[in-house]
């Protein structure tokens, strides 16, 4: 399958954006970033809480198959207007890494086509390059999934 | 069996994870990276011997102290900084369109 999603990171500069085009009208496109049992399949974690409003919370977890918390993060959504924007923060608990302020925004293309372009604000240009340089930090459960997919692929 | 040491079978373990990411900030010492973990100094020589034996770390005397440093290249080889942050968004985004246009057909 061709890739449509895009990372753009700038060398020296402490954000980084990632755009992707869908085959999904942008109101299907929404649905799932604000209905918690789609999001949960998508994203492969569960919602704790997401409250879809300005100065509403959001908490996610994964667990491991012992039922281990492997990751966890949570943040604020500052600004939420729906099928257009959402402003949040995002912070990984017990990480090293600082919180991040990300700007969702959403645009219709055709009726049955849609754009995603997030912009993520990072603390420092090095918390920036240390998070994409280890991207198994980064959800920290990652590499543990990469192991099982390539276990599963030799049996 | 003697397995070959490669890099992902290093940072499979979240206790090398951890240690990567401390290395990252700065050299260190072997007593001053044990210091960070309740697991037995041992354990974590044994961790040190697995990280340097794969590349991801270097080691350098310093004095009667080694000096542990993150080997930069080795992590670009395995991270190749965007491509997996990449990757990791393009399949969450390919499941949202799987799931969503199941959604729509219903």
């Amino acid at each position: 399958m061709k890739s449509k999603t895009h990372v753009s990171a700038e060398n020296g500069r402490q954000d980084l954006r990632i755009t992707r085009t869908f085959d999904l009208p942008v109101e299907s496109l929404f649905r799932a970033y604000v209905e918690p049992a789609l999001l949960e399949q998508w994203m492969g974690t569960r919602v704790l809480k997401l409250e879809n409003r300005p100065h509403g919370g959001w908490q996610i977890e994964t667990r491991d198959a012992q039922g281990n918390v492997v990751f966890r993060a949570n943040g604020v959504i500052h600004a939420f207007v729906p099928n257009r924007k959402i402003t949040r923060t995002f912070e990984m608990e017990d990480s090293p890494f600082a919180v991040q302020l990300e700007f969702l925004e959403f645009e219709s293309l055709t009726e049955a086509t849609s754009r995603l372009d997030i912009h993520i604000v990072f603390r420092s240009v090095d918390y920036r390059d240390q998070l994409l340089q280890m991207p198994f930090a980064y959800g920290i459960n990652m590499a543990h999934n990469r192991l099982q997919e390539v276990a599963g692929a030799l049996q | 069996m003697d397995l070959r040491r490669d890099v992902y079978q290093a940072i499979a373990d979240p206790t090398r994870r951890a240690i990567l990411v401390l290395v990252a900030a700065q050299a260190l010492s072997a007593g001053a990276i044990a210091s960070n973990f309740d697991t037995a100094r041992p354990t974590v020589s044994r961790h040190l011997k697995i990280l340097t034996e794969c590349g991801l770390l270097t080691q350098e005397q310093t004095g009667r102290e080694v000096y542990y440093h993150l080997n930069p290249q080795k992590i670009r080889e395995i991270a190749d900084f965007i491509e997996p942050f990449r990757k990791m968004w393009d399949d969450r985004f390919n499941r949202l369109e799987a799931i969503m246009k199941a959604q729509q057909a219903t």
